[in-house]
């Protein structure tokens, strides 16, 4: 707890900006994911991949200038989230990259080598985080469109039902077409609503707190106070129902009752944001077939009927984990094809569970563990409310998702259909992410800047280069 | 804020922590489970990804293996004559699955048995491939060859035979056949040509008839029954006359039983009855010594129990509980008597042994790759159904059949050969033409190389020219001429 108290109290003086640790992380993160790429290329055809040098140039431009960028633009962000971020790009490339050799895959209608298309989006990604980190000088200019984003999220969230526009793919209504392109509005909505939930509540937060009734130990909101909630918690079902999307709207649900608690501190929030998902779900569940036909799934994934009637992705799912065992197959060398479709977006975590083991799985779970460990911890440095809430809403979020999908794949909650953050192919979802991140980044420089803040030195960064 | 931020994060760090639990309960408690589920495909994949061992005849494989490219299971089965060897390996299909010594071998064939284990963990240390043991099979090609080719001239039936001092099989051929490399693979058209074969209901082409088809065996049955009458003392001698009446009326009832043609039964000696198959003699030899003692000495050949050789044998049937006249029918091969052409083939060597049954078998030895011995066969005393002096005496009654006897068309220059004609009727009011049988061994300075069984169902031939010794018998002898040359 001491460490925590300690960085929650940063902003005295001289917080070594650690760039140069970031620099070392960057190199292992770009490394490992290389000779992955070659042990795969030597597991399938006993050479080097032909790529290697394409790829790993790719992948260390695409960190390099991440860390220039944040170096200059962003000298006292956190070290670990740029090379966290980059293993996992690197990691998702390769197993993309490895189930394109897939003859099972590649017999599929509709096949495209995905490998170059992700690193194209990683790139687009890592453009966005750039624009980021040289646009967005201070979060909370962010404040400011707090009401704009809510606009804008609404939309984006409501795209997918545009006829034309959005397009069904197999029963979640969740994608548009634009220009032969399709995009999954719903990852950059989580951003811009983000947004809208910190800017809102930190507004709020006081009339949510104080104004209310204690009741059975509960302290009930206003009746008025309570409509913003009504309002997110409807948008959330109207999500499920017309969306057919489980995972968006249980994110958006967890995301904003999260960031409620932060803002108020009242527990009873949570009962209460407990209490509506509850009879949301349940209610929805009880109607929508589709959400009946997941449950299903769920709970008998091995049964004939949920083969037949829906589809054999979880017990291939289940299987590929199992068939890993402790240490997996090694790269390349298993069947983790089998599962068909979307098994290099939604299912890529089975892929690791079948070739790296359970230890591979277990270490990629840690490093997103790591990655919202660090997302609180600048939540916490944070000296403004909105900043807070913007890293808590963001790191949570982000933690809901992965529990949400790695949960999904694994067998251990219905699966939702949305992707694992920076590993699965979907170039929506990178480069979200990638803007996620380089949000948080800037909080954290912010956060970690020495207060109080002086106009920038450029001497000042060449004293903090040559220190250990 | 920082105290409910604090809370999230732990809130955070438990949703992890349940995802690390759920992986370590599937990768490490569930994972043997999942990784051999039933519907999990790597079983299969697993199972197809090396070529397969071969089963092995006169040191020779008569299987193989082939790549299937285009699809994720590698290699399928080969066969070299399939038709001719498929009562033996059974098939081995990636879309249908096993049968046979290819599925009782499996282990041994895809190199996944547990005796390959200490191998298995070796060839991963050193990086080698995981690879097939083999199946050795005591089984003889020329003899094989000539059981099939001498079969499939006829139509319909099937071939045993067995080395008497061993009990290893020689040869084991049914017609019609089919060639299992017509479905080995996994494709769509290979399913549907095994649906083919499996629906011919009228020819049956699946079914091993050396193995799992029961006939009525008919007079070839008459040489148990002998067995039975000198092992419970009921004659002296063979060349002693049988005191039997002519007609014979069954007991308890008013019908006589019928001899085929006019043959002189009346008061025959046992040889005489043998020689030209006296119903008369036999009936009433089965009728004195009564069912127990025929089921006894029946039992003891090895009838109502099944085989395992080690594909399995289905029981041969002696009835169990019966009348008198049921008796006297049951000992001439008819009423419920059925026996399988490998059972019959046991009987012949017993005799030929010398009255000592030996477990049949056909796989020898069970071989790693590299060729190193992992199980060898030892043969096995399995019963003796008939002294020794008895057993001689059967012979040389046998040996009388063939020499001028029904059997005549047995006989091979300078060899002995005994041997038992049968004719079973079947059918409702034996309507249908009946199974022609042919039962006999060769013998040799060094002893009885090889005792066999030959059966022929309905043949295209007239009724009257379906007889043991015409259809039979020759396919018999050219089986036993080719164990003897393949000896020599």
């Amino acid at each position: 707890m001491s460490s925590t108290t300690h960085t929650s109290t940063i902003g005295a003086i001289g917080a070594p900006s650690r760039r140069n640790t970031e620099l070392a992380l960057l190199a292992f993160a770009v490394v490992i994911p290389l000779f992955a790429y070659m042990n795969v290329g030597l597991a399938l055809t006993g050479e080097l991949p032909t790529g290697m040098l394409g790829y790993g140039m790719g992948l260390g431009l695409l960190a390099g200038v991440g860390h220039i960028v944040v170096r200059k633009f962003a000298a006292y962000a956190d070290p670990l989230l740029l090379p966290l971020a980059t293993l996992l790009n690197g990691l998702g490339l390769v197993i993309i990259w490895r189930l394109d050799q897939s003859e099972k895959l590649q017999q599929r209608k509709n096949f495209v080598e995905a490998a170059p298309n992700q690193l194209m989006y990683s790139a687009i990604g890592v453009a966005l985080f750039v624009g980021v980190l040289l646009l967005l000088k201070d979060h909370r200019v962010l404040q400011r469109y707090t009401y704009i984003s809510m606009v804008g999220a609404l939309v984006l969230l409501l795209l997918p039902l545009v006829p034309g526009l959005g397009m069904n793919v197999f029963g979640a209504k969740i994608w548009i077409r634009v220009g032969g392109f399709s995009i999954q509005p719903g990852e950059f909505a989580k951003i811009v609503i983000a947004i809208f939930f910190a800017g809102y509540l930190m507004v709020k937060r006081d009339a949510l707190a104080l104004a209310s009734r204690r009741f059975m130990g509960l302290y009930l909101p206003r009746g008025r106070d309570l409509g913003p909630i009504i309002v997110v918690w409807a948008m959330s079902i109207l999500i499920l129902v017309f969306e057919t999307d489980l995972g968006t709207s249980l994110l958006f649900f967890g995301m904003f009752v999260v960031m409620l608690y932060v803002a108020t501190e009242r527990t009873s929030w949570i009962v209460f944001g407990l209490l509506m998902s509850a009879v949301g779900a349940v209610s929805v569940a009880s109607f929508e077939p589709h959400v009946q036909q997941r449950v299903d799934a769920w709970l008998n994934p091995f049964s004939d009927s949920v083969i037949q009637n829906n589809s054999d992705q979880i017990a291939q799912s289940l299987m590929a984990f199992g068939s890993g065992g402790v240490l997996g197959t090694g790269l390349g060398q298993g069947h983790s094809d089998l599962i068909g479709f979307a098994a290099n977006s939604d299912f890529i975590l089975a892929t690791f569970g079948e070739e790296m083991g359970l230890a591979g799985v277990m270490a990629i779970l840690l490093i997103y563990g790591l990655i919202v460990e660090r997302g609180v911890r600048t939540a916490l440095a944070a000296r403004d409310p909105f900043g807070k809430l913007l890293a808590i809403g963001l790191s949570g979020a982000f933690a809901i998702q992965v529990f949400v999908v790695a949960g999904g794949v694994m067998g251990l909650i219905p699966l939702t259909g949305m992707t694992m953050p920076f590993l699965a192919y979907g170039g929506s979802s990178v480069i979200a992410n990638w803007a996620l991140v380089g949000i948080l980044l800037r909080i954290s420089d912010t956060a970690r800047r020495p207060a109080p803040s002086p106009a920038p030195n450029p001497d000042a960064e060449m004293t903090q280069v040559v220190r250990p | 804020m920082n105290k409910p931020l604090r809370r999230i994060a732990i809130f955070c760090g438990l949703l992890v922590l349940a995802l690390l639990a759920r992986d370590n309960w599937l990768q490490y408690v569930q994972a043997d489970t999942l990784a051999k589920h039933e519907k999990n495909r790597r079983v299969t994949i697993e199972r197809y990804s090396q070529p397969r061992g071969d089963i092995i005849v006169d040191g020779k494989p008569i299987t193989g293996s082939k790549a299937t490219p285009g699809s994720d299971l590698k290699y399928k089965r080969t066969w070299k004559n399939g038709p001719m060897w498929a009562p033996i390996t059974g098939y081995s299909s990636q879309r249908i699955g096993a049968t046979q010594l290819e599925s009782i071998d499996d282990g041994i064939l895809t190199g996944n048995d547990d005796r390959l284990f200490f191998r298995r963990t070796l060839d991963m240390l050193t990086g080698e491939k995981k690879e097939g043991g083999n199946v050795v099979t005591t089984l003889n090609s020329a003899a094989q060859k000539a059981a099939y080719d001498g079969l499939k001239s006829k139509g319909k039936g099937a071939v045993a035979a067995i080395d008497p001092s061993t009990g290893a099989i020689l040869a084991l051929a049914s017609t019609p056949s089919y060639d299992p490399g017509d479905f080995a693979g996994n494709t769509n058209e290979e399913a549907e040509k095994f649906l083919e074969l499996d629906k011919d209901k009228e020819n049956r082409p699946l079914v091993n008839r050396a193995l799992r088809e029961t006939y009525p065996p008919g007079s070839t049955f008459k040489v148990v029954t002998a067995a039975a009458a000198l092992e419970h003392g009921l004659y002296d001698g063979i060349d002693e006359k049988t005191k039997s009446p002519l007609p014979w009326t069954m007991p308890n009832t008013t019908t006589p039983l019928k001899n085929e043609g006019n043959i002189p039964c009346k008061n025959a000696t046992l040889r005489e009855a043998l020689r030209v198959s006296c119903n008369t003699v036999f009936g009433k030899i089965g009728s004195d010594l009564g069912k127990d003692k025929m089921l006894e000495t029946a039992k003891e050949f090895g009838f109502n129990e099944q085989q395992f050789v080690p594909v399995r044998s289905n029981a041969s049937h002696f009835p169990e509980e019966m009348d008198k006249p049921q008796t006297a029918l049951s000992s001439i091969g008819q009423f419920e008597t059925a026996a399988t052409p490998l059972q019959m083939a046991m009987v012949a060597s017993a005799i030929a042994n010398d009255g000592t049954l030996m477990e049949p078998y056909m796989v020898s030895e069970l071989q790693a790759r590299n060729l190193d011995v992992i199980e060898k066969h030892s043969p096995k005393e399995m019963s003796e159904p008939l002294s020794k002096e008895n057993a001689q005496k059967l012979q040389e009654m046998m040996e009388t059949v063939v020499e001028e006897g029904t059997g005549t068309n047995a006989q091979i220059p300078g060899v002995t050969v005994g041997g038992k004609t049968g004719t079973a009727q079947h059918g409702v009011a034996n309507s249908k033409n009946p199974y022609a049988w042919f039962i006999s061994y060769a013998k040799t300075d060094s002893g009885s190389p090889v005792a066999v069984a030959v059966v022929v169902e309905d043949s295209d031939a007239d009724r009257g020219d379906i007889s043991g010794g015409g259809l039979a018998a020759p396919i018999a002898k050219s089986v036993m001429e080719a164990v003897i040359k393949s000896k020599k």
